[in-house]
C-alpha cells in the first residue's frame, strides 16, 4: 500500500499519489484503484485519507455558509446577489421584509439596490437550481460600514486559524470586527482607519505566506511590533 | 524557405533545421502571464508562439449554450493577422473553427464536466506566430491555462504530432515538413492515465509506419509533459519560497 509523496509536497493535477488502502479527500480522484491529485496545491494525509490542499481554487456554494456578495440587480420579487462563485445567488423579498411582501405597494430597490454589499447565508443549493441567500439571523444583511478585500476562498480557513485562534487573536489586537465570507471576501469593521489598515495588512500576510509552520508565532510578532510602534509615535505627539 | 529542398532529411538523418528525426523542437512555457485571466500560460513550441487564457466556470453566455447536468467547454482557437508570412484575415476561418473544435474536445476528457452543471469554461487560445503544430501546443498551452484558472482536472493534456517526411517517421514536423512532407500525426495525450484524447492524421503511412509514429508521438508528448508540470510548479513554487 504504497504511497508516492512527501508530506507538503507541491503536486500537480494528474500526479498519482497513493494506491490501495487509501482514501480520496479533497481535490483527488481515483481511477482504477490509484489516488490522484486534482488540482495544483500541496499534499498531505491524515490517518488514510489523503488530501490536496488547493492553491488555486473557486467558491462553490454549500448550504449553511456564510457569504459576502453584491447586488447585481433589482428583480419583481428579489435580487440577484454576485456571490464570486460560478453562480449568482437570488435573495427573495419576503426573506428580507418581515412582513409578507406586496409588489404593489413595496419598492425593493430601496432597501438594497444594486452595488449594495450584504453579509448572507446560503439557505439552500443543489445541482438544479441556483443558491438562494437568506439574511433573517443575526449579523447578517446590508454591510453600511467597513472595508473589503478579497483573498483565494481556499485561504479563509487558514485566516481562521485552529478552533478560531488565528481570527480572534487579529480582532482582538485590531480591535477591528471582521467578517470573513467563506467565498473570499472579507469585511473588516474597526473604529478608525489606522485599525483597519492594520487588519487588513495582517490579512495580507497570512494570504501570502499561508502553508508555512509557524506563522501564527510571526503573525503574533507582527501585531506586537505594530502595536509598539503606534504607542511611540502617540507619545510622540 | 520558398524552393523545396531536394530533400528534407538526409542520409546522416539530419533534418532541414538540423535536429534528428526523433528530436523535438525548444519548449519554453510559462503560467500566468496574464493578470485578468482566471489562468493562463504561453509557450514557445520551436518558432511557435501561443498564448492561452482561461476563464471560469462561470454563467454560460449565451444562455441557451448552457447545459443542465454539466459543465460546458468553450475554445476560440485564433491565429493573430501577423502571426503568418502571409497576411492571414483576423475573421475566423474554417480551419480556425475547426481547430477550436477539435482542441475542445481533446481538453474535455480532462475535465470533471459533470461536478459543475449549468456552467461554462471558457478558453481563449491566440496564435501570435506560427511554425506548424500550432494545434498540439494550443493543447499544451490550454490544459496549463484551465489547471491554472483552479479547475480540477485528471490530468494536464499534452499535445505533441509525429509524421513522415520522404521516407523517414519523424517527431514534431515544423512548417515546411508539415507542407512538404508525407503525413502529419498530431497526437494529445493525458500521461499519468495512459490516455489518448486527440488522434488526426493527413497523408498517407503504412500501418506499420502509422504505429511507430504514435509511439513516437506519445514519447515526445512524454518529454514535454516533464516540462509542462515544471512550468505549473515554478509559478506556485515562487509563492513557496516567499514563506520559506
Amino acid at each position: 500500500m504504497p504511497t508516492f509523496f512527501e508530506k507538503k509536497q507541491l503536486v500537480t493535477p494528474g500526479e498519482m499519489l497513493a494506491e490501495g488502502d487509501y482514501l480520496p479527500g479533497e481535490n483527488t480522484y481515483v481511477e482504477a484503484g490509484k489516488i490522484y491529485a486534482s488540482r495544483i496545491g500541496l499534499v498531505d494525509s491524515d490517518n488514510k485519507k489523503v488530501n490536496v490542499v488547493a492553491l488555486r481554487a473557486f467558491y462553490v456554494p454549500k448550504m449553511g455558509d456564510i457569504i459576502i456578495g453584491t447586488v447585481l440587480e433589482v428583480g419583481f420579487n428579489g435580487w440577484t446577489v454576485d456571490i464570486k462563485a460560478p453562480y449568482t445567488a437570488m435573495l427573495r423579498a419576503s426573506d428580507v421584509l418581515s412582513r409578507p411582501f406586496k409588489p404593489q405597494s413595496d419598492e425593493l430597490s430601496q432597501v438594497l439596490t444594486a452595488g449594495d454589499l450584504i453579509v448572507a447565508k446560503i439557505a439552500t443549493f443543489d445541482r438544479a437550481h441556483d443558491p438562494q441567500l437568506t439574511v433573517g439571523e443575526p449579523g447578517l444583511g446590508k454591510i453600511t460600514r467597513g472595508q473589503i478585500l478579497h483573498v483565494t476562498p481556499t485561504k479563509i480557513p487558514r485566516i481562521i486559524g485552529r478552533k478560531g485562534s488565528m481570527i480572534s487573536m487579529i480582532k482582538q489586537e485590531t480591535n477591528c470586527q471582521i467578517i470573513l465570507g467563506l467565498n473570499g471576501v472579507i469585511l473588516v469593521t474597526g473604529k478608525t482607519l489606522d485599525e483597519e489598515v492594520l487588519a487588513i495588512s495582517v490579512i495580507r500576510k497570512i494570504e501570502e505566506e499561508s502553508h508555512t509552520s509557524g506563522l501564527t508565532d510571526r503573525i503574533t510578532q507582527l501585531l506586537k511590533e505594530k502595536k509598539i510602534v503606534k504607542v511611540e509615535e502617540n507619545k510622540v505627539e | 524557405m520558398n524552393e523545396k529542398p531536394d530533400k528534407l532529411i538526409d542520409k546522416k538523418g539530419i533534418r532541414t533545421d538540423g535536429r534528428k528525426a526523433d528530436e523535438l523542437r525548444s519548449v519554453k512555457l510559462q503560467v500566468g502571464v496574464l493578470s485578468h485571466a482566471d489562468g493562463s500560460a504561453y509557450i514557445e513550441h520551436g518558432k511557435n508562439k501561443i498564448l492561452a487564457a482561461a476563464f471560469g466556470p462561470r454563467e454560460v453566455h449565451p444562455k441557451h449554450l448552457m447545459q443542465a447536468d454539466r459543465m460546458v467547454l468553450k475554445v476560440r482557437y485564433h491565429m493573430a493577422p501577423f502571426s503568418v508570412q502571409e497576411r492571414k484575415s483576423p475573421a475566423p476561418s474554417r480551419r480556425e473553427v475547426e481547430l477550436s473544435k477539435v482542441i475542445k474536445e481533446s481538453l474535455e476528457p480532462a475535465l470533471f464536466l459533470e461536478l459543475y452543471p449549468r456552467t461554462g469554461v471558457d478558453v481563449f487560445i491566440e496564435v501570435l506566430q506560427a511554425d506548424g503544430g500550432t494545434r498540439c501546443a494550443a493543447i499544451t498551452a490550454a490544459a496549463l491555462a484551465i489547471a491554472d484558472a483552479g479547475v480540477p482536472m485528471r490530468d494536464l493534456v499534452v499535445g505533441c504530432a509525429a509524421g513522415k517526411i520522404d521516407d523517414t517517421v519523424v517527431l514534431d514536423l515544423y512548417d515546411a515538413e508539415d507542407k512538404l512532407g508525407a503525413a502529419d500525426l498530431p497526437v494529445a495525450y493525458m500521461p499519468s492515465l495512459n490516455a489518448i484524447t486527440l488522434l488526426q492524421m493527413d497523408g498517407s503511412l503504412e500501418p506499420a509506419e502509422f504505429e511507430k509514429a504514435v509511439g513516437m508521438a506519445i514519447e515526445g508528448c512524454k518529454k514535454i509533459y516533464e516540462m509542462q508540470k515544471e512550468a505549473l510548479k515554478t509559478k506556485y513554487m515562487v509563492v513557496k519560497e516567499v514563506e520559506e
